[in-house]
C-alpha cells in the first residue's frame, strides 16, 4: 500500500520567505547528491537545498533584468549547474562559484526550451523549435545552427531518458488543439513524429512518462479528470507518415462521487501515480489535495489535504513529494509498496512464501500488450508474459517465442479464416506441450473465438470448447460470453460441462441455464448428447421413464388427497409409491439438473432470478427435487450414489430456495398441492425420526461423560507403543 | 521401535497462583508478572514468549502492581506497604523502600520512566523518584479518604488520575492539588447505591480518563470539566482491569466473570472525523477473575485467578500467518517442578512451600499398545517436607538412588539423607551445610549420587561432595572465564562424572571439566534462550533445546556440533515441530539404544531416534496413529525420526526410568479447577 508520512516544510516562498520572492517556482531539479534540490525560482534566483537538513547550501542570482528561463540542472557527471538566462545566454558553474556573472558564458543562437541531466551522460539542450544537442557538442562551437523541426507548434512538455546508453528525448507539442509527439534519438540521430489521438471536449493538462523494456510509456493527466496511458515503442522504424498513437484509460479520477481536477501528476512505480489537484465534491467547495491512487486496482490509496491551496505544480524525487503548499515549499515523504490484491484487502502475505504462484496474474497480459506482441512481433512484451506465474507448475522448456507469436497470429487469423482452418489450427495448438502462460493464451482464444461465433451464426467450434473445458482449468470469468452463447444455441452439454467445472458462474447465468433446462422437452434431450454420469446410479435408464413425466405433466391423481389424517409410515409408503418412486424428469434432465444444484451461488442473488421462473417449471423442479429429497433419505448416510451427485445438502438449499421464491405460487396453484402435502408430511416424519435420535444422543453422550471420568484416575500403568 | 510400560501420574496436586498483575516492557518486548503468591515471572515475547526468569514468591510479600522504569528496571509494590526492585539477574528482591502509606494498592510510572507515583491506603498519592541504586521519595500528593485503587499518570506527566471507591480524583502534580473529583456513582437511584469499586483506570492524551468499576461499567470522562462522556455496561459483575494501547485507539477490559473485551476508537461514519469508543471483540479465555490485562501492538494478553496467562494476536494487525498469530495459553511454569531418581524409582514434586516424594507403583503383566496393566504395588507417598518460613522454594533437586534431597530458598539450603529400611523411611537434615552463596537457582546430582551441583549466581557453579552416612564437604566453585553477572538457570552433567554444562541467563552454555575443574569449552552462541539440555551418558554429546524450537547436539570432547546436528541445521525442521508453542523442558535419554532421545512439552512427548530420516515439510508429523494402521513394508517407508505421542496433556514431565519405562506426570486441568473457589456465578441456558 502506498501512504502518505510526515510533512516539513523546506522553505518559505513569501517575499520574506527567502526564495522566489512571491513570483512562484518555475522547476525542482534533483542536485548531485540524492538529498540535494535544486529550485530555480521564475526571478533570477535558483537554490540549492540539503533537504534532510531544510537549509539551503547555496544560492546564486542573476543580474537586475536579467531573468532565468531554464530550469537549473545539475551536470551528474562534472558537478556543474547549468542554466540559461534570458533565453539564449548558457551559464554553467560549480559550488564554489558565487558570482553568476563571473562564470562561465555562452550566448546561443536559438532560445532554449530545457536542459535535460541525465545521470552517465551528457545533459540535452532541448530547443525552442525542437533541435536537441548534447552540451558538449553545443559549447565546441555556441553559435553554431539550429534547425527548427517544429515550425510553429508549441513545446509544452519535454523529458529525457537513458535506454541502453543511449539519451531518448520525448517532447510534446500543441498547434490549434493538435498535440504531437516527438521521439528524439540522438545517437541514432533518428526523430519520430506521432500524433495524439484526440479527445472531444478535454484536453491533456500535464504529462509524464517512463520507459521500461525500448517502450515509452507516455501518461497523460486530461481535463475530462482521467489519466490516459499512450505506448509509444521505441525501435518503430518510421516511415516518414505520421502515425496516430492511440490512448487508453488508464485512471478515472473519482472518489465515490466528487471528482478531482487534477493539475499535475507524477509516476511512483509501475501501479501507483500521485496527483495533486482538488477535489470538488458537488453543492460543496473544493479542496486541494495531495493523492496516491493505485492504478492496478482503480483504488485511492492515500490522500492528503492541502486547504492553504497549491501552485498546481508536483515534483517528486526520492520518495519524496515537493510542492507549494501556502507560502511555503512543502516535503511529504511516501512509501509505496508493490500492491497486490492481498494488500489491498488488508491482508498482506509475507512474500516469500510462494502461494502467489498458484495464481494467473492477469495484469500482465493486458491487450494492448498482447496487441504490441503480435502487431509488432517483437519479443518484448512476451518477456513480461513470459514471467507470469501459473496455475500448472510443470514448466515447459519449448521454444517460447515462435509459439507466441503463433498464437499471437491465430488469434487475428480467428477472425476471418474458414471454420476448417480454424479447426485445424486449434487442433495444432492444442497438441502443443504446455506453455507457462497457455492458460492465459487459450483464454484469449476462447474470448476470440466466442466473438466470431457472436459475429458469425454458422461458425460454432463446438467440440474443441467442451475439450477446452474439460480439459483445461477454465472460469467464467476467463471466458464470459462463452456461456451466453452456448445458451442462445442451447447447447446444454456445454452448459452442464461449465455449470460443474466453473467456479464463479454468476447467479444470473445459473438462473438462466436452470430455465433452459427445464424448459427443453425431454424427447429432445433424448437425442442430445448429455454427461448422465451423475444421474446413472440411482435413476433407471429404462423406456417406462417416459410414461412417469406425462403422468407428472398430466399431474396424476388427486385420490390420494383425502389420506391427510393416516398415520405416518403407512402414508409414507403409499406416497412413495404414488409420485416419488419414479423420476418426474428423464435422466437427461435429470443430470443437467444436478449440474444447476451443483454450481455454486448465493442466495441473494439467485433469489430474485429464481422469482421469475415459470410456475409449472417451477412445480416440475420442486418435484424433482422432493423426490431426490426421498432418494437421499433412503440411505442411512443421506447421500446418493454415483459421481456428481448432488448432496443432502444442497437439495435442501435449493428445495428451500425455491419455495421461498415461489411460496405464494405453490399455494395457489392446484396441481402443487399434492406435491406439497406429500412433501410435508415426508418432512414430518423425518422430524420425528430425528427427535427420536436426540434422544438416544443424549443418553449416549452421558455414558460417554460417565466412562471419561473413570479415565482420569490418578494413577496407572499403560503400554504405550512408538513405532 | 517397541512398546513401553508408562507409569501415568496424576497424584502432582501443584495448583499454580493466580495472575495479579502484568507490566509490558515495549522496548524489550517483555513482560512481567506477578502471581497471588508474590511470584515474579518475565516472559521474553522475542525469544518465543520463554519464560526467562522467575522469582520464586514469599508470603509476605504479596505484589498488587509491577512497573517498568528506568530502562529495564522492574518495580513491584504490594500490600506490605514497600516498594520493591527486582534484581533481574540474581532473581530476587534488590532493595525495598517503605512507602509510609500503609498497604500500597497500586504504582504506576509516568512516560519516560523517571517518576512513581503509587496509592496507598490511606488515601495518599506518593510521588518516588527513580533514582541509580533504587527510589527516592519525592512528595506527597493531596490526601483524601478512602484507599487508592488505582492509578494512571497523563501521557505529559502532569497530572495523574486515582481511582478510589466511589469517586476518581485527577491530581496536578506540580501543585500536588487535587484538580478534580468525580463521582462515579451519581447516576444510580437512591435506593440502589451500593458502593462502587473503581478498579482500574487509564488517562489518554486527550484528557480523556477511562475507568473501570464494580458496576461491571467501563466509563469514559472528560476530566477538565468532570463529564461522563460515554459509559458501556460491558457485565454485571466487575471490571477489574483495563489497559490501552500505546495509539490509544483501543483498550482492552477484564472482567470477574473471566471475559475480555476490546474497545476500539472508530469513526462514527465510515471516513468521517467524529469517532467514537465502540466495544468490538468479546473473549471467554479465562473461568475466573482478569486481574490483569495488557495491550501490545500487536496482542491482548490477559492474566486470570485461574492462572492463565493467554496472549490473544489481533489479526488485523499481523501481516502474515505465523508463530505471532496463534492464540497462546500459558498455564505452568516452563521450568522443571518435578525432579526423579530413576534407580529408586522415587518421583520429587515441588510445591510453593513443600515437598512431597513418592514412590512409584509396579506391575507384573505385560499387554498391548493402549491397555491398561493391573496395579500390583500401588504408588506410596513416602514423604513430605515443609520448608520452614516466609520463603518460597526456587529449586529441588533428588539423587538418582533416592538417598538424598536438596533444596534451596532465597536464604537457605537444605540437604536431607534419606534412608530406606524395607518400607519405613526415616529422614536426616545433613548438618553443616556449606555457607554457599544463595539462592541456589537449579540443583542436579551426579548420576552416581556422589555429588551435588549448586547453580548459584554471576555465572558460577558449586560442587558439593555428598559422603556417606550423611555429610557433604564444598569440593569447589566453576566460574566462566569471561565472567557474568546472569545467573545459572539450567544444569546438565554427564553420566561418566566428567564433564557440566551450566547455562546462565545470557543464555551462554559453559561446559566445565570436573576432573580438572576447570572451563573446557562454550557452546557457540545462538540468538534464543536454552530450554533443556542434557549430556548423552554413552557419547558425551551435548542435546540442547532452545525456545524457538530448534534442537542443537553439541559434542563436548570434540568441542563443535556434531554432523546429525549440522543435518538438522541444514534441513531444517518440521513446520509444525518448529510451530509448538510450548517449550523443551527435559531431556532424556534411553540407555540401551544410544540414538533415542527423549524430549517433551506440555503438550507431547516425543522420542527422536537419530538412526532414520528426518520429515520433511511434506510428510505428516504425528504419525504414529497412521503407523499402526499401515503393514510392516509399508511402515517402514513412512518412519521417520519423530515419534510424537500426545496421549499425555498437559505434561509437567517424562522421564524414561528404563529402556522400557517411561514415567510421566500430567496435571488435568479439570484437576486445577477443581481446587479453585467458584468462580462468579453465571447464568447459563437451560440450568
Amino acid at each position: 500500500m502506498a501512504a502518505l508520512c510526515e510533512a516539513f516544510t523546506l522553505c518559505g516562498l513569501g517575499p520574506t520567505g527567502g526564495v522566489g520572492l512571491g513570483s512562484g517556482l518555475l522547476a525542482l531539479e534533483p542536485g548531485a547528491d540524492p538529498d540535494h534540490v535544486l529550485l530555480t525560482d521564475r526571478g533570477r534566483t535558483a537554490t540549492l537545498f540539503k533537504v534532510s537538513d531544510q537549509k539551503p547550501l547555496g544560492c546564486w542570482s542573476v543580474k537586475h533584468g536579467q531573468i532565468i528561463t531554464c530550469p537549473v540542472v545539475c551536470n551528474f557527471e562534472t558537478h556543474e549547474y547549468i542554466a540559461v538566462h534570458d533565453n539564449k545566454v548558457l551559464r554553467i558553474w560549480k559550488d564554489k562559484d558565487v558570482n553568476l556573472d563571473k562564470v562561465f558564458k555562452a550566448t546561443l543562437s536559438a532560445e532554449v526550451y530545457r536542459i535535460h541531466s541525465l545521470p552517465h551522460a551528457e545533459p540535452l539542450v532541448l530547443f525552442r523549435g525542437g533541435g536537441v544537442r548534447t552540451l558538449d557538442v553545443l559549447l565546441e562551437a555556441p553559435q553554431q545552427e539550429i534547425e527548427n523541426v517544429i515550425s510553429d507548434e508549441v513545446i509544452k512538455w519535454s523529458e529525457a531518458f537513458l535506454e541502453g546508453q543511449q539519451p531518448v528525448l520525448i517532447f510534446v507539442t500543441e498547434k490549434d488543439g493538435d498535440f504531437f509527439v516527438y521521439i528524439q534519438k540522438l545517437k541514432m540521430r533518428s526523430l519520430c513524429k506521432y500524433k495524439l489521438e484526440q479527445q472531444e471536449l478535454s484536453n491533456p493538462l500535464c504529462f509524464t512518462a517512463y520507459i521500461k523494456k525500448q517502450i515509452i510509456t507516455l501518461l497523460c493527466l486530461y481535463s475530462s479528470n482521467s489519466v490516459y496511458k499512450v505506448l509509444i515503442p521505441l525501435q518503430q522504424n518510421s516511415e516518414e507518415e505520421e502515425q496516430t498513437l492511440s490512448k487508453s484509460l488508464l485512471l478515472n479520477l473519482s472518489i465515490s462521487g466528487s471528482v478531482l481536477k487534477g493539475t499535475s501528476f507524477v509516476v511512483l512505480d509501475k501501479d501507483h501515480v500521485a496527483v495533486l489537484g482538488s477535489l470538488a465534491a458537488s453543492g460543496e467547495e473544493s479542496k486541494e489535495c495531495l493523492t496516491i491512487w493505485n492504478t492496478k486496482f482503480q483504488t485511492l490509496q492515500a490522500s492528503k489535504e492541502l486547504p492553504l491551496g497549491t501552485s498546481g505544480q508536483l515534483w517528486c524525487y526520492g520518495e519524496k513529494f515537493f510542492f507549494t503548499h501556502g507560502k511555503v515549499l512543502t516535503v511529504v515523504i511516501y512509501k509505496c509498496e508493490t500492491s497486490s490484491l492481498a494488500a489491498a484487502v488488508g491482508k498482506l502475505k509475507d512474500s516469500q512464501t510462494s502461494d502467489l504462484s498458484s495464481f494467473v496474474n492477469w495484469n500482465t497480459l493486458g491487450d494492448e500488450e498482447l496487441l504490441v506482441s503480435c502487431q509488432s512481433q517483437q519479443s518484448v512484451a512476451l518477456k513480461s508474459e513470459s514471467k507470469m506465474m501459473l496455475r500448472s507448475k510443470k514448466s515447459a522448456v519449448e521454444d517460447i517465442q515462435p509459439d507466441a507469436s503463433t498464437i499471437g497470429q491465430f488469434l487475428l487469423s480467428i477472425k476471418d479464416a474458414s471454420t476448417a482452418a480454424v479447426e485445424d489450427e486449434l487442433r495444432q495448438l492444442l497438441s502443443k506441450a504446455q506453455r507457462p502462460d497457455f492458460q492465459a493464451a487459450i483464454g484469449c482464444v476462447i474470448s476470440a473465438l466466442i466473438n466470431r461465433c457472436k459475429a458469425d451464426p454458422m461458425f460454432y467450434p463446438r467440440n474443441f470448447l467442451v475439450q477446452m473445458i474439460q480439459k483445461r482449468e477454465l472460469s467464467y470469468s476467463l471466458c464470459p460470453d462463452l456461456m451466453a452463447v452456448a445458451l442462445e444455441k442451447k447447447d446444454v452439454h456445454l452448459l452442464q460441462i461449465c455449470l460443474q467445472r466453473f467456479p464463479d458462474i454468476p447467479e444470473e447465468i445459473t438462473y438462466a441455464c436452470l430455465k433452459v433446462f427445464l424448459s427443453i422437452s425431454d424427447d429432445y434431450l433424448e437425442r442430445t448428447d448429455v454427461d448422465l454420469e451423475s444421474v446413472i446410479s440411482y435413476i433407471d435408464i429404462e423406456p417406462n421413464n417416459k410414461e412417469v413425466k406425462t403422468e407428472v405433466v398430466e399431474n396424476g391423481f388427486s385420490t390420494e388427497l383425502e389420506e391427510d389424517g393416516c398415520d405416518v409410515t403407512g402414508m409414507k409408503e403409499t406416497h412413495m409409491m404414488d409420485s416419488v418412486e419414479f423420476c418426474p424428469v428423464g435422466p437427461q434432465k435429470a443430470a443437467l439438473l444436478n449440474a444447476v444444484l451443483h454450481s455454486a451461488y448465493s442466495e441473494t442473488f439467485l433469489l430474485p432470478h429464481l422469482k421469475d421462473l415459470p410456475a409449472q417449471q417451477a412445480v416440475l423442479f420442486l418435484r424433482y427435487l422432493h423426490y431426490l429429497y426421498v432418494k437421499c433419505s433412503e440411505k442411512i448416510n443421506t447421500t446418493l450414489p454415483g459421481v456428481l451427485s448432488p448432496t443432502i445438502s444442497q437439495i435442501m438449499d435449493w428445495m428451500c430456495l425455491l419455495l421461498d421464491a415461489h411460496f405464494t405460487v405453490m399455494v395457489m396453484l392446484p396441481e402443487a398441492k399434492r406435491l406439497l402435502s406429500s412433501m410435508h408430511k415426508f418432512v414430518r416424519a423425518q422430524v420425528r425420526f430425528y427427535s427420536e435420535l436426540n434422544k438416544i444422543e443424549g443418553s449416549l453422550q452421558e455414558l460417554q461423560r460417565i466412562k471419561c471420568q473413570k479415565d482420569s484416575q490418578a494413577y496407572s500403568i499403560e503400554v504405550l507403543e512408538l513405532i | 521401535m517397541g512398546e513401553f510400560e508408562v507409569h501415568r501420574v496424576r497424584f502432582f496436586g501443584l495448583v499454580p497462583a493466580g495472575v495479579r498483575c502484568m507490566a509490558y516492557q515495549h522496548r524489550g518486548c517483555r513482560l512481567a508478572l506477578a502471581r497471588t503468591d508474590g511470584a515474579v515471572e518475565v516472559y521474553n515475547f522475542a525469544a518465543n514468549y520463554f519464560m526467562e526468569k522467575a522469582i520464586p514468591g514469599h508470603q509476605a510479600r504479596s505484589v498488587e502492581a509491577l512497573c517498568w522504569a528506568a530502562g529495564e528496571r522492574l518495580f513491584g509494590a504490594g500490600l506490605s506497604g514497600d516498594i520493591t526492585e527486582y534484581d533481574l539477574e540474581r532473581l530476587r528482591p534488590a532493595r525495598t523502600v517503605d512507602g509510609f502509606g500503609g498497604p500500597i494498592w497500586s504504582m504506576a510510572a509516568n512516560n519516560d520512566g523517571t517518576r512513581l507515583a503509587i496509592g496507598c491506603e490511606d488515601g495518599s498519592v506518593k510521588l518516588f523518584q527513580v533514582v541509580p541504586g533504587g527510589v527516592q521519595f519525592e512528595k506527597n500528593l493531596d490526601r483524601q479518604k478512602g484507599r487508592v485503587l488505582c492509578l494512571s499518570w497523563h501521557p505529559s506527566g502532569t497530572h495523574l488520575a486515582a481511582g478510589s471507591i466511589n469517586f476518581i480524583r485527577v491530581l496536578d502534580v506540580r501543585s500536588g492539588r487535587t484538580a478534580q473529583r468525580i463521582m462515579v456513582n451519581y447516576h444510580v437511584p437512591k435506593s440502589k447505591k451500593r458502593e462502587c469499586v473503581v478498579w482500574s483506570i487509564a488517562f489518554l492524551s486527550s484528557g480523556t480518563v477511562i475507568s473501570s468499576d464494580s458496576f461491571g461499567r467501563v466509563q469514559f470522562w472528560d476530566w477538565e470539566r468532570g463529564t461522563l462522556q460515554d459509559s458501556h455496561t460491558v457485565s454485571t459483575s466487575a471490571v477489574l482491569s483495563l489497559a490501552v494501547s500505546e495509539e490509544e485507539d483501543s483498550i482492552v477490559v477484564g472482567t470477574s466473570a473471566g471475559a475480555t473485551y476490546q474497545f476500539q476508537l472508530l469513526p462514527v461514519k465510515a471516513g468521517g472525523q467524529e469517532k467514537r469508543w465502540v466495544r468490538t471483540k468479546p473473549f471467554q479465555h479465562h473461568t475466573h477473575d482478569v486481574r490483569a490485562v495488557v495491550h501490545t501492538p500487536t496482542a491482548l494478553i490477559s492474566g486470570g485467578l485461574d492462572a492463565q496467562l493467554v496472549i490473544r494476536p489481533l489479526m488485523e494487525k499481523v501481516q502474515k500467518k505465523g508463530y505471532d498469530a496463534v492464540l497462546r495459553k500459558f498455564t505452568f511454569p516452563h521450568r522443571r517442578l518435578v525432579s526423579c531418581a530413576r534407580k529408586a524409582r522415587l518421583l520429587l514434586f515441588q510445591f510453593s512451600q513443600h515437598l512431597e516424594l513418592w514412590r512409584l507403583g509396579s506391575t507384573n503383566k505385560t499387554g498391548k499398545d493402549g491397555e491398561v496393566l493391573p496395579v500390583s504395588r500401588m504408588p506410596e507417598h513416602l514423604l513430605q517436607l515443609k520448608s520452614k518460613g516466609p520463603e518460597h522454594i526456587y529449586c529441588s533437586c533428588v539423587s538418582p538412588c533416592g538417598s538424598w534431597i536438596a533444596y534451596s530458598t532465597a536464604s537457605r539450603f537444605h540437604l536431607y539423607r534419606v534412608q530406606h529400611e524395607g518400607d519405613s523411611i526415616s529422614v536426616k537434615k545433613v548438618p553443616g551445610v556449606p555457607k554457599l552463596l544463595l539462592p541456589a537457582y537449579q540443583l542436579q546430582c551426579a548420576s552416581d549420587s556422589g555429588r551435588l551441583f549448586v547453580a548459584s549466581d554471576r555465572g558460577s557453579v558449586h560442587v558439593v561432595q555428598l559422603l556417606e552416612p550423611g555429610g557433604c564437604k564444598h569440593l569447589h566453585t566453576l566460574r566462566p572465564p569471561t565472567g557474568t553477572r546472569e545467573a545459572v538457570y539450567l544444569l546438565a552433567s554427564s553420566a561418566d562424572g566428567n564433564w557440566l554444562a551450566a547455562v546462565s541467563g545470557d543464555w551462554e552454555v559453559h561446559i566445565y571439566s570436573l576432573k580438572h575443574f576447570k572451563h573446557h569449552c562454550t557452546v557457540p552462541t545462538y540468538s534464543c534462550a536454552v530450554t533443556a539440555l542434557a549430556i548423552h551418558p554413552a557419547t558425551n554429546n551435548l542435546f540442547i533445546s532452545y525456545s524457538d524450537q530448534q534442537l542443537f547436539e553439541f559434542s563436548i570432547p570434540e568441542k563443535q556440533y556434531t554432523a546429525w546436528s549440522r543435518m538438522v541445521q541444514n534441513s531444517g525442521l518440521h513446520k509444525l515441530w518448529l510451530e509448538r508453542d510450548s517449550p523443551i523442558t527435559h531431556i532424556a535419554f534411553n540407555p540401551k539404544n544410544t540414538s533415542q532421545i527423549l524430549l517433551h512439552d506440555v503438550y507431547m512427548l516425543c522420542v527422536l531416534d537419530k538412526s532414520l530420516p528426518l520429515p520433511d515439510n511434506n510428510t505428516l508429523l504425528v504419525n504414529q496413529s497412521t503407523l499402526k494402521q499401515l503393514s510392516e513394508p509399508a511402515r517402514r517407508r513412512q518412519l521417520h525420526a519423530f515419534k510424537i505421542c500426545k496421549k499425555f496433556q498437559p505434561l509437567l514431565f517424562a522421564d524414561l526410568l528404563d529402556e522400557r519405562c517411561l514415567v510421566t506426570v500430567e496435571r488435568p486441568a479439570v484437576d486445577i479447577s477443581a481446587e479453585l473457589p467458584p468462580p462468579v456465578q453465571q447464568k447459563k441456558f437451560g440450568t
